[in-house]
This record gives C-alpha cells, sequence and structure tokens, in this order.
C-alpha cells in the first residue's frame, strides 16, 4: 500500500472534512465498504450510518445522513445530505 | 414660508431618518458577512455535484435515460420558478429579477406555450400575483425559517419534481440574483430541467466505474438531490445579494439624509439670522424715533 487516499466530506452547507488519510469506511446501500488508497472507480449511494476516517492509529467517526460515494484516481468524495461528527 | 418651528422639526425627522439607515446599513454589513460565507461553503457540494452528474451522465445516454436529465422531449409546458427577497428595502434588488423573469415569460407567453410560476419570497409574489394572477401556481415564503437552508430548498425542489412527474412542465427554470461582488448582482436565469450537465470532462475512466446499484438508479436519486442543491445554492446567492444590495440601497439613503439636513440647516440659520437682523432694525428704529 503506497501513499495516502485523498478523501473529502462535503455536506450542503459546507464541506466538513477534507484531507489525506489512510483508509475511510462508509455504509453502502447495498453494504458496508472500505477504500483504501487506490481503489478502482466506485460509485454508490449511501445509507443512514457512520462513516470512519483511518488517520494513523487515530480515528474519526461522522454521522452521515444518505448521501453518494464517488471513488476516482483522484480519491473519495462523499456528499452527504446531513453529517456531523461523533465525539468520542 | 415654513417657521422656524417647522423647520426645526423636518430637521429632526430626517436626522431619525439617517438614523434608521444607518443601523440598517450596519446589520446588512454584519448580515452580508455572514450570508456570503455560507454561499462560499455550499459551493463545493454544488461542484462536486455537477461533476459527478455529468459523469454519469456521459454513460447513460439516450432512451433509458431518468427524464429529470432529459426530459420529456416536449417544449410546450414551461415552469418559471421567480426567487426573490422577503424584504425590500434593498434598492432594485428584487426587482430587477422580477423584470428578468418577467422578460422570459412574455416572451414564452407570445410563442403560445403554457407558462406557470413558483414564486420564492413575498416581493416575487406580490409582484407576479398582480401581473399575472392565476398563472402563479405556488408561493413560498422564506422567512417561515430564521435562516436559509436545506430546509428551504427542499420543499420547492419537491414540487417541481413533482410537477415534472404529472406531466404539468416540460422545461423548469429558475430566475435569481447571481451574487457578483457586494456592489454587483445579476438578474439570472438557470435551466433547472432538463438537467444541464457540464460537457463532459476530460478524462474518460467512466467505462472503468463500478456503479452499486446501477448507473440509472443512482441517477434516480441523485437528480432530485441535485435540484435541491441547485436551489439551494440559488437562494444562498440570493440571501447574499439581498444584503449586499441593502447595504449599498442604505449607505445611500445615510448620504442622502446627510445632504438634505445640511441644505436644511443652511436654510434655517439663514432664516434665524434674517430675523435676528429684522428685531434688531426693529430696536434700533423704535429707538431711534423716540
Amino acid at each position: 500500500m503506497t501513499g495516502k487516499l485523498n478523501f473529502s466530506l462535503v455536506a450542503p452547507e459546507r464541506e466538513i472534512f477534507a484531507g489525506q488519510v489512510d483508509q475511510v469506511d462508509a455504509p453502502g446501500v447495498e453494504g458496508d465498504f472500505g477504500v483504501l488508497p487506490g481503489h478502482a472507480p466506485f460509485m454508490t449511494t449511501l445509507r443512514e450510518g457512520v462513516i470512519t476516517i483511518y488517520e494513523g492509529n487515530a480515528r474519526r467517526r461522522f454521522d452521515v445522513k444518505g448521501g453518494f460515494a464517488d471513488v476516482n484516481g483522484e480519491g473519495l468524495t462523499i456528499l452527504a445530505e446531513e453529517a456531523s461528527e461523533i465525539v468520542a | 414660508m415654513a417657521s422656524l418651528k417647522e423647520m426645526r422639526n423636518r430637521i429632526g425627522s430626517v436626522k431619525s431618518t439617517q438614523k434608521i439607515t444607518k443601523a440598517l446599513n450596519m446589520v446588512a454589513a454584519a448580515k452580508l458577512k455572514r450570508s456570503q460565507e455560507q454561499a462560499e461553503n455550499a459551493r463545493p457540494y454544488a461542484q462536486r455535484m455537477a461533476s459527478v452528474i455529468a459523469n454519469l451522465a456521459a454513460g447513460v445516454q439516450g432512451a433509458d435515460a431518468p427524464r429529470l436529465l432529459a426530459g420529456t422531449g416536449e417544449d410546450q409546458r414551461h415552469l418559471i420558478v421567480v426567487a426573490t427577497a422577503d424584504k425590500g428595502l434593498a434598492g432594485g434588488f428584487s426587482s430587477n429579477v422580477i423584470k428578468a423573469a418577467r422578460e422570459r415569460i412574455n416572451s414564452l407567453i407570445a410563442q403560445g406555450k403554457d407558462v406557470k410560476i413558483i414564486a420564492v419570497g413575498r416581493k416575487s409574489r406580490d409582484q407576479l400575483q398582480r401581473l399575472y394572477g392565476e398563472k402563479l401556481v405556488r408561493t413560498f415564503e422564506l422567512s417561515e425559517h430564521k435562516t436559509v437552508g436545506l430546509h428551504s430548498a427542499q420543499p420547492i425542489a419537491e414540487l417541481i419534481a413533482e410537477m415534472f412527474e404529472n406531466g404539468e412542465a416540460d422545461v423548469v427554470q429558475l430566475f435569481y440574483s447571481q451574487f457578483k461582488s457586494v456592489i454587483q448582482q445579476v438578474p439570472t436565469g438557470a435551466q433547472l430541467v432538463p438537467a444541464e450537465v457540464q460537457t463532459a470532462s476530460a478524462d474518460n475512466s467512466t467505462a472503468l466505474y463500478e456503479y452499486e446499484p446501477s448507473e440509472e438508479e443512482i441517477l434516480e436519486t441523485l437528480l432530485p438531490r441535485n435540484l435541491t442543491t441547485q436551489i439551494l445554492a440559488a437562494l444562498l446567492e440570493n440571501q447574499a445579494g439581498f444584503f449586499g444590495s441593502q447595504m449599498a440601497a442604505m449607505d445611500n439613503a445615510t448620504r442622502n439624509a446627510g445632504d438634505l439636513i445640511n441644505a436644511l440647516t443652511l436654510q434655517y440659520n439663514r432664516k434665524r439670522q434674517a430675523q435676528i437682523t429684522t428685531e434688531l432694525i426693529e430696536i434700533i428704529a423704535g429707538a431711534e424715533a423716540i
């Protein structure tokens, strides 16, 4: 595994997260999926659930309500209908 | 000629008007900053959404494309959404948008098309109601909610989608004011349905994409959402433009009031001096007579 994954989480009102991460887990409509750097192009709608971002040993979790994920050569973009960080 | 007391009152009333316009100017400036930020924060979402749809649309074309994207293939029934502000005191802000919309509506009517209108904001409702009466099918007021957000855009988008599905509209256009800068707002008409898609982006990686569920299903859910996003973006631009326009209008009003106060004060002082002079002459003349 080389490099990092470009990830941005965008809600209609604002960009919630943008940066380089190691891995992102997200709830797809047809099952949860994880995205690592270099993932093949992939597009899916999301159901309500939790997005987990892995950065080294740190983790951040976000609540999302529906949305849409797009993985392409440049990275992963999640357009969430509503999203907020879960403060542990 | 007005008496001195009347003039004093007049100056007093202009002064208090100036206080109000000055306060409103400062309030608008503060709100402008916030709504400008809001409009800018909403931009990334709208941009990503547009590029994702452009990507998808390149793959899905022809008969199986969703109707929100491809249209009904007809051009008879037009739905015009006119978004303005709820409040006035902002110069020609709302009138400019309505003027642009009216030109479009009138040319459509002249071409024999069916036109329906949705008014967003109290100002557009008032004017359009008077001009077009029953063509106005629904109105929305923004001041139901304290801030402009998804909750303001959602019901509008739902109504548009519903009217489209029921075959009440073939083409949907949205008129709003684009926020160029604090002093410049441009009335703009944007086509919502059929969706205007950016010409396919340069990378041809679409063929390699994996879709979950199918491309069509994703588009099905994405397009109504795109409608909401576009409306939200327009409402936010409108809001920023409104405050910008209000700020400029109130700044002008404050300056005009200042000019008026100066002119009135000058007049008042001249008159006062003239009166004093007259009184002095009378006293001196009286003293000499004795």
